[in-house]
């Protein structure tokens, strides 16, 4: 169990270890490279000395007497034969010797600028600028200087070989000569330190030399045991290992007295180890591999990157009261629902503290226990898993112990009761690109194992149920279930900041139902019409016949008025009036135009944006629930197929599609003539080839639009396929004229496509043939089947689609992780200010006007059309 | 303004070549604030001058209305969908000169 600390953080420092610091810290000296004994006993003194924490269980620490998971480990040390550079400090100690005298230890700058420096940095503190530019920019005019001005000395060039080696005038520097250098610079500046952004209080700069090594406990680093009783040890400690039988080799031979040679080798070595030991990925080095080959994870790696500690472990972490499963469609439930099936909801719970007032009906649940028996006709019924006791005990709850468990319930005590309908949860769809990519819903308890959500809230999640998985959160707190009701539910989401419009809304069926039902002047009876409106949910008058528009008015608010054009409508006004697209509602009456994309759906509803405007959040999921069930009810009513043959068209339209590919492809012959006999007129900067496939992309593009308008003529409202993409449920009219027209010229990188083999495209061509056929152009359409070599260009065009998806998410999702990153700490303040969380002032209006774009018509602060319209009317 | 005359081809000088940026269409009107009008405006938002977005002292438009370091610039620029938005910019020196 965890206990809770007392302590609060107030702030954190950030410096070095000294190497008194790092053996005063230590448990013990580490002095073998070996870690266990014959029997199996970690030995003294050596890397899994028992001093530096336990790790088998049962045990207890040599240094601090505890148990496993009490005892947090603790640091030993290696004393270092000779010194050597941290690999993380390199860049640093760079800059202090470009920046300081050897002789004198002083900076390369007369008294004078480093006076004016000190003010200078005082000021860049007061301003909280940025200290690191500053001490560069000292370094950068230290290192200028040639010739001491203290001690008179001259300055030769410093050079850091990377990693680790220094040159001085292109004389190596030992790791010792480097440390008595820093020692004469923290010596030399003291205070000054801070204008190289050193903070001298807590870090002196020769301590980026190491002298003493800090060997990390052995919780850090386990060993494990396989299934054969082989010991494996962790990679962090290989690499010490390493680094201890180096130090203690080149101790042996410095002392022995060898040659200066073999001592230097054996220093590079440890300064490798060392090296690796910290970072394995350092540039310039070979990595230090395991037996098998595979690179050591050694310090740095485990922090970096996205599977590093910092990503992994500390900004994201897995949670309980969490759960994950496919997702499926349920219409019936409303878009601030969301089903859970039974086994889920029984492993899902809510605390609920037990007082005075609820202490019976809390003793009445846990007697239930986890598994409630079900009285006949209820499929569901929460149970209660654990009892936490007011000591913070937590007591499993079983059907034996259950009756007991409840007798013994006291005020203060809390149940864990599972979920039920109505508790409020959270939705999540990675990846999570949006907030609307986690909304709060109402749990409904369901039988089968998927999570059901309604149609409607997919696109915000951007789900479909091809497979798609969600995860769901159970909140835990009053604070949280509060906020989450407020501010998460669906119903606050279905306007978008994004482009201040609804975002949720009718898709696919709902808009077809819907079109069809207000189209032309259907006449229902009154038998159909009740079928409809009460799938939609309509209590009240029906009569004996109703027409489309009368069954839809019913369930428009009484005082709506609005006057639009429809997504079918292509024209103006005009045009539109007469082809029944364009919409008025009055009164809540749609007196004339058809209900379609434009009006219901996502991304686009005129109606529901504005009732959400007008009447609030709640009408508006109310008014899509209504209208999604009327869509649906509306399209099972009428009936409603598609299938290939809705791209049937006569055999003469076919005919004219012939001659109109005919056509192009003697238009482009004529081109190609005109351009080899030097005819061929020259586009304004462009080259002559250039001109040609210009002209040519013209005449394929034409064509294709050609064959589509062909096609369209004879496809009519008559058809599904038109009517779902006229009125925007699903696919286009360019769709429908690729399946009966021709799918037309195919490009890569915007070009026909013109690479392959020596002067052609494919071996089907001859050698510098441009025509039509051999540069990718598809005369044939989707319906008809493509011939070998236009399905090889298709594919080609297909597949530079593909990639460009590819590197399009991969690209953008780097963006946006570097923008949140930078964001992070901007909020918006109650005065409408935007702050950095330090204070200082971002923008002095929000976004300059102070809009929030949610609120926003589409971008505008005010729509003054409309305003207009209705103080007009009113 | 310091420099009336500028070279611009051999043997050629031009006085007073520099066209007065701040009739720019681009640039947004500035104007400096009175110590009265600072102190307002810090105590309004209740911050420090550092609080404030920065401008440099090297930026044309602080040099065309003569701003010193430390001085508070009010700029009023045109906006699409607010009409009029003000902020406000300290002026500031580079971190070393």
């Amino acid at each position: 169990m965890l206990t809770k600390s007392k302590k609060v953080i107030d702030k954190i420092r950030f410096g070095l270890l000294s190497p008194d610091a790092i053996r005063k810290m230590s448990a013990t000296r580490i002095i073998t490279p070996d870690t266990y004994d014959e029997d199996g006993f970690p030995i003294e003194m050596g890397l899994m000395d028992p001093r530096l924490g336990v790790i088998e269980p049962g045990l207890r620490c040599k240094t601090c007497g505890q148990k496993v998971k009490e005892c947090p480990g603790h640091f030993g040390h290696i004393e270092l034969a000779m010194p050597v550079i941290h690999v993380g400090f390199a860049k640093t100690i760079y800059n202090i010797l470009k920046a300081t005298c050897r002789g004198c230890g002083k900076l390369l700058l007369t008294d004078d600028e480093v006076k004016k420096l000190r003010e200078d940095y005082k000021r860049v503190v007061k301003m909280k600028n940025n200290t690191a530019a500053f001490a560069k920019e000292v370094v950068k005019r230290a290192s200028k200087v040639t010739k001491c001005p203290h001690c008179g000395r001259e300055v030769l060039p410093v050079e850091l070989d990377k990693p680790t080696t220094y040159r001085e005038g292109g004389r190596k520097l030992t790791p010792a000569e480097i440390r008595e250098w820093l020692e004469k610079v923290s010596e030399a500046l003291g205070d000054d330190l801070r204008l190289l952004d050193i903070n001298p209080e807590v870090a002196r700069p020769e301590w980026m030399v190491l002298t003493v090594l800090p060997v990390p406990p052995v919780t850090t680093r386990p060993s494990i045991t396989l299934e054969t009783g082989e010991r494996s040890e962790d990679d962090l400690t290989h690499k010490l290992v390493d680094i201890i039988r180096i130090n203690q080799r080149l101790q042996e031979n410095r002392d022995a007295g060898a040659p200066q040679l073999i001592v230097e080798d054996l220093w590079d070595l440890l300064q490798y180890h060392v090296t690796t030991y910290f970072d394995n990925q350092t540039s310039g080095i070979p990595p230090a591999r395991h037996r098998s080959g595979r690179a050591l994870k050694t310090l740095a790696q485990r922090l970096k990157g996205k599977e590093g500690r910092f990503r992994s472990n500390l900004s994201g972490k897995r949670v309980n009261f969490s759960a994950r499963t496919v997702i499926s469609p349920d219409p019936n439930i409303s878009i601030n629902e969301v089903g859970v099936p039974i086994e889920i909801a029984r492993e899902l719970t809510v605390p609920i503290r037990v007082t005075q007032y609820n202490i019976e009906e809390m003793k009445e649940l846990v007697k239930r226990g986890p598994d409630p028996k079900l009285p006949p006709g209820i499929v569901y019924l929460p149970g209660v898993n654990y009892v936490i006791r007011p000591d913070g005990r937590r007591i499993r709850v079983t059907p034996e112990n259950a009756e007991n468990v409840a007798e013994r319930l006291e005020v203060g005590s809390i149940v864990e009761r599972q979920l039920q309908d109505g508790d409020i949860v959270l939705f999540n769809r990675q990846p999570s690109l949006h907030r609307m990519s986690m909304m709060a819903h109402h749990a409904k308890i369901l039988p089968y194992k998927t999570f059901r959500l309604n149609l409607a809230v997919c696109p915000p999640y951007n789900a479909d149920f091809d497979g798609d998985e969600m995860n769901l959160h159970v909140l835990q707190s009053e604070e949280a279930r509060a906020e989450a009701e407020i501010l998460m539910k669906v119903q606050e989401h279905i306007l978008s900041p994004r482009f201040g419009g609804a975002i949720i809304g009718a898709i696919h069926d709902h808009i077809t139902g819907c079109f069809l039902l207000t189209y032309g002047n259907k006449v229902f009876s009154k038998e159909d019409a009740m079928d409809i409106l009460a799938a939609a949910g309509y209590r009240g008058e029906v009569k004996d016949k109703m027409t489309g528009k009368e069954i839809f008015s019913k369930i428009l608010p009484p005082d709506l008025n609005l006057e639009y054009k429809a997504k079918l409508c292509t024209g103006n006004e005009e045009e539109c009036k007469k082809q029944d697209a364009y919409v008025i509602i009055k009164n809540g009456q749609l007196l004339q135009g058809v209900i379609d994309e434009a009006s219901i759906g996502a991304f686009k509803g005129k109606i529901i944006e504005y009732i959400a405007r007008k009447k609030g959040m709640k009408e508006a999921r109310e008014f899509i629930d209504r209208v999604t069930k009327l869509g649906i009810a509306a399209i099972t009513k009428i009936g409603f197929t598609t299938g290939i043959d809705d791209e049937d068209i006569p055999e003469e339209a076919q005919m004219q599609i012939e001659e109109v590919l005919e056509n192009a492809r003697k238009k482009i012959q004529d081109l190609i003539r005109a351009y080899k006999e030097g005819e061929l007129e020259q586009i304004p900067g462009r080259s002559l080839e250039e001109t040609l496939e210009m002209e040519i992309m013209r005449v394929t593009g034409k064509a294709r639009d050609q064959t589509g308008e062909i096609a369209s003529r004879h496809l009519g409202l008559d058809n599904s396929a038109v009517i779902m993409a006229r009125s925007g449920a699903r696919g286009s009219m360019l769709n429908l004229s690729q399946m009966a027209g021709a799918v037309g010229q195919q490009a890569v990188r915007g070009e026909r496509i013109h690479r392959g083999y020596h002067g052609r495209t494919l071996p089907h061509f001859k050698k510098g043939d441009l025509g039509a056929e051999a540069k990718g152009f598809v005369s044939s359409s989707y319906k008809k089947g493509l011939s070998p070599t236009e399905y090889f260009f298709h594919s080609m065009g297909g597949r530079e689609g593909l990639v460009d998806t590819a590197v399009r998410t991969s690209r953008s999702g780097y963006m946006q992780r570097r923008l949140i990153n930078a964001l992070e700490n901007i909020k918006l303040e109650e005065d409408g200010t935007v702050r950095q969380t330090t204070g200082e002032i971002i923008q002095f209006m929000y976004g300059e006007d102070g809009i929030d774009p949610t609120r926003s018509i589409r971008g505008k602060a005010i729509d003054a059309d409309l305003i207009i319209k209705e103080v007009k009317k009113e | 303004m310091r420099n009336p005359k500028i070279k611009i081809l051999e043997g050629i000088y031009v006085a007073k070549m520099k066209i007065d940026i701040l009739k720019h269409t681009l640039v947004p009107h500035h104007e400096i604030l009175s110590a009265e009008e600072v102190e307002k405006l810090l105590k309004a938002y209740k911050i420090k001058k550092e609080d404030l977005p920065q401008i440099l002292v090297t930026d044309p438009v602080v040099k065309a209305i003569g701003a010193k370091e430390g001085d508070v610039i009010k700029i009023i620029r045109r906006s699409p969908t607010a009409g009029e938005s003000v902020a406000y910019r300290l002026v500031v020196r580079k971190e070393i000169i």
